[in-house]
């Protein structure tokens, strides 16, 4: 769609991908009712790696990467996030959700804390961060993402792209080890996304392992070091971007990329 | 081509000043037409207003001008009436009031104690102040909680140990819970809440509050619960059936919502039975039926019965409300947190409920003020609220035969704690409006 959206070099010095296993997902099954959603989802994440996942509507994009921190459950196969296994133990489930940050289409601020406290609540309650600390390290994320001057505003009287961006803020003062993105910039104007974008290439730069579902091609040919299409709640194709944008190999995705690139 | 030119190319030379609006388009000429007599149906109704507004003032506004306010009796009333203003006068006779005030107020409490409600009525007001206005330091707070212990200490007096036995007992239910959670998890903690001070309450306090009184014999004259009265028996129960229904009623929004399917379904029969049901039948079991199932020989106060059944019946109608608030809240914000990691409490608390509990202000307190009215229903199970004590002063016979004047002061002051009730509500949805947006 915007290839315009990503307009400056990136930095891939310390994009590195290790052999350490950040996510692996095995024999994954979903369903919702007797809607088979995910079926036989194989994938293994190594730590450093920045997938993009893209495919079209009601593909299973979003329940995909919301099985990650459980915000979905599966039915059938495993999970295993940072070496813990994702089960029905509440305690997994919460230390999973603490190592992966997770930023959505919708932004999800509380909007009855200011920005301030929206980052703090987290490491203060979660982690047992001291509040001071918790504010230094929040100030020091929000500066991250150009937006100190915002710290004592309530998300109401931010822009959406400011709102998405101390979103990802948020997450980060978790310090997570892993993040998870569901179409951050889609329900963004144009200026806007290219902000978001631009927080999400820096991430990407120190060496972040991310898991984006958008639609951002730009983003991915410019960051992603491995593209996966998904269809009917299958992957159907998944190779790093040059190939895949230049030579898909599945008519699925061919018809796909005609459509989304307007070929 | 050249003609259109010269008709739109335009440049103003002389700036307008400032000009004033024509007169009919401001001020009270505007209002009054715009809104009496903007159209021929309007006027008519306007001016039936105006003459239905001017019959019920002019009947009633002699009955309270002409008001009498220092007389023994009513017919010592109506003599000073036919005496100053003819027998056909109409006038009411609020002495009454001046006469059996200290009645109306306090009930059969004695009067010597008087000073106790009334202690207990401005540190009421003065302690709930914290909990209104978030501007006043939080460290106030605990004051707050050590109120309801002080108010039954001064309401029913008796030895301060009996007091600081409950209030040991919610101590003991706390510590259970900060205790247990680490060890046995969030359900067995709530079990040994829950057991832990009845056990304490039923076998240990008595035992230990008399020794203690044996040692160290401070306290108050005990004040039996049927010699309670008037407003403030309406505002024991109002209040204590407020501060308790509250927090019930969260738990049961949260019960009814909850994925345990026990949790749901026995939150969901509580509040349906509770609900449909009416008060009055709920009041009369409280004082009949449940003497049958209470083991013989035990009394258990009426007045308490009385607070129980008011708050359960309270906290269904909360429960609905609040569950409202909580459906209202957009499904990203359980996400937002639940993403962080914050355990189902920590999202409750800080995420879920400040949102919900905000959303649902106003029928909170809508529901608060028809608990507040609906005390007056205990005056048929014998207690002697304010309306029930209009029966025992008509008893007498220096004002057999007065009603109108009882009852237009008792419901003023319904009117006032209700009214307040209903402002400080709106003060805080606008201030929460100017916070959050
Ligand atoms: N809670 C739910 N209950 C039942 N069906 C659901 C639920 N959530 C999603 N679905 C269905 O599952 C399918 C996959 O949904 P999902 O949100 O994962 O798609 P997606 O690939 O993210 O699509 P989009 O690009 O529109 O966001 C869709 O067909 C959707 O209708
Ligand atoms: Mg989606």
């Amino acid at each position: 769609m915007s290839e315009l959206a990503v307009d400056r070099d990136v930095d891939r010095s310390k994009m590195k991908v290790s052999d350490e296993v950040a996510i692996q997902i095995s024999q994954m099954n979903k369903w919702y009712g007797t809607f088979h959603v995910l079926r036989d989802i194989n994938l293994t994440v190594y730590r450093g790696e920045r997938i993009v996942i893209c495919g079209p509507s009601g593909s299973g994009k979003s329940t995909l990467i919301r099985c990650i921190n459980r915000l979905e459950e599966h039915q059938a196969g495993q999970i295993i996030v940072d070496g813990t296994e994702l089960t029905s133990d509440l305690k997994n489930i919460d230390k999973i959700r603490s190592e992966v940050g997770m930023c959505f289409q919708h932004f999800n601020l509380f909007p009855h804390l200011t920005i301030l406290e929206n980052c703090t609540l987290a490491p203060i309650w979660v982690r047992k961060t001291p509040k001071k600390e918790a504010e230094e390290v929040a100030m020091h994320y929000l500066q991250k993402v150009k937006i100190p001057e915002q710290a004592n505003k309530y998300p109401g009287q931010l822009s959406g792209g400011q709102q998405q961006r101390v979103a990802i803020a948020r997450s980060l003062c978790m310090k997570p080890r892993i993040m998870l993105f569901d179409e951050p910039t889609s329900a963004l104007d144009p200026e806007m996304i290219k902000e978001v974008l631009d927080t999400m290439i820096e991430l990407a730069e120190e060496g972040m392992t991310m898991l984006c579902v958008t639609h951002e091609m730009g983003f991915a040919q410019a960051v992603a070091n491995r593209v996966i299409f998904m269809d009917q709640g299958q992957i159907v194709e998944q190779n790093e971007p040059r190939e895949f944008f230049n030579n898909p190999q599945s008519d699925r995705t061919k018809l796909f990329l005609s459509q989304i690139l307007g070929h | 081509m050249s003609d259109i030119h010269a008709q739109t190319a335009y440049v103003r030379t002389a700036m307008l000043p400032q000009a004033a609006p024509p007169v009919r388009e401001t001020g009270a000429v505007k209002w009054v037409r715009e809104n009496l007599f903007s159209s021929w149906l309007n006027i008519i109704l306007t001016l039936a207003s105006i003459w239905f507004v001017w019959t019920v003032v002019s009947h009633l506004f002699p009955w309270f001008y002409n008001s009498i306010w220092r007389a023994k009796s009513l017919t010592e009333c109506r003599a000073i009436r036919d005496a100053t203003l003819g027998p056909d006068a109409s006038a009411a006779c609020f002495a009454v009031i001046t006469d059996r005030w200290k009645q109306l107020l306090f009930g059969f409490y004695p009067s010597s104690e008087y000073w106790r409600p009334t202690l207990s009525l401005v540190l009421l007001v003065v302690g709930i102040l914290p909990m209104l206005f978030t501007t006043l330091p939080r460290k106030l707070l605990w004051g707050t909680l050590a109120l309801p212990f002080v108010l039954f200490f001064l309401l029913w007096g008796g030895s301060i140990w009996t007091t600081v036995m409950v209030a040991a007992g919610f101590v003991l239910g706390f510590a259970a819970i900060k205790i247990l959670t680490p060890i046995g998890g969030a359900i067995l903690a709530a079990i040994g809440a829950v057991l832990i001070p009845i056990l304490f309450w039923i076998y240990a306090a008595g035992p230990l509050a008399e020794s203690l009184h044996s040692i160290l014999p401070i306290g108050l004259e005990f004040v039996q619960s049927k010699d309670f009265g008037g407003f403030m028996v309406s505002t024991v129960i109002g209040v204590a059936g407020i501060a308790l229904s509250l927090p019930l009623g969260i738990v049961l929004a949260l019960g009814r919502k909850s994925d345990l399917f026990i949790v749901n379904k026995l939150s969901t029969a509580f509040i349906e039975i509770i609900r449909g049901v009416p008060l009055i039948v709920w009041l009369f079991t409280a004082s009949l039926l449940l003497n049958y199932f209470l083991p013989p020989g035990t009394n258990f106060d009426l007045l308490l019965r009385v607070i129980i059944m008011v708050t359960l019946f309270s906290a269904a109608y909360i429960a609905e409300v609040v569950r409202g608030g909580l459906a209202a809240l957009p499904k990203g914000q359980y996400e937002g947190a639940d993403s962080l990691g914050l355990s189902y409490w920590q999202s409750m608390q800080l995420i879920v409920l400040p949102q919900a509990l905000k959303i649902s202000i106003p029928g909170i307190v809508n529901s608060f003020i028809g608990l507040f009215k609906d005390t007056t229903l205990v005056v048929f199970i014998g207690i002697l609220d304010p309306i029930g004590l209009t029966n025992s002063i008509r008893a007498s016979t220096d004002w057999n035969g007065i009603y109108w004047e009882l009852y237009v002061f008792i419901g003023l002051m319904f009117f006032i704690f209700c009214f307040s009730m209903g402002r400080y509500s709106l003060y805080l949805e606008k201030k929460l409006q100017r916070e959050h947006r």
